[in-house]
């Protein structure tokens, strides 16, 4: 299975799936850090991807979204942004939505 | 080494109609984009237009910028709100 096919499997696996540095305890990096707080923040049940265990990920994720960061945030497989763009709909309200909607 | 000046210039230069306002200790970059360029797109779409401007210039330091995209008019809207 290819890194292309490996990411695709994961994100059937799951409804939210974070692409991240770390995991939800250790965290390698603030961005990586305020995404999970954030998605706790929403009460949402995700799965996480350590890039950093990951190398072949790492550069793939970044192929198949199209963006040049970590993290990616990921909902029924439909990208929905980096660290940025989370904070933003959380503090608009539209992530929480997007979450309850599930 | 990056400076806000260089990336306010690539993204100037990358959108038309561009104008950035940056501030950055050298180590994280936030940047405010403002563009007509933004309209027809979400918000994904606007940071990969920023990221496309930059190109491969800042590939390392990418990862430190902060940025908000907005269309003209909504900057003014948040001008009116916050003066």
């Amino acid at each position: 299975m290819d890194t292309q096919e490996k990411i695709k499997a994961q994100l059937q696996e799951n409804d939210i799936v974070l692409y991240m540095k770390g995991n939800t305890m250790f965290p390698q990096c603030g961005f990586s850090g305020r995404a999970v707080e954030i998605l706790k923040a929403c009460n949402a049940k995700f799965d996480t991807v350590d890039v950093l265990s990951n190398p072949d990920i790492r550069d793939g994720i970044k192929q198949y979204s199209n963006w040049p960061t970590i993290p990616q945030l990921y909902i029924k497989g439909e990208f929905i942004g980096g660290s940025d763009i989370m904070l933003e709909m959380y503090q608009n309200g539209e992530l929480q939505e997007k979450i309850k909607a599930l | 080494m990056v400076t806000p000046e260089d990336i306010k210039g690539w993204i100037e230069q990358g959108i038309a109609e561009c104008r950035v306002e940056i501030s950055g200790d050298g180590q994280h970059f936030y940047a405010v984009i403002v563009s007509p360029e933004f309209a027809e797109r979400n918000r994904v779409q606007q940071h990969q237009l920023v990221y496309k401007a930059l190109g491969d210039r800042m590939k390392a330091e990418i990862h430190a910028l902060s940025m908000q995209t907005m269309t003209p008019e909504e900057y003014a809207a948040r001008e009116g709100q916050s003066n």
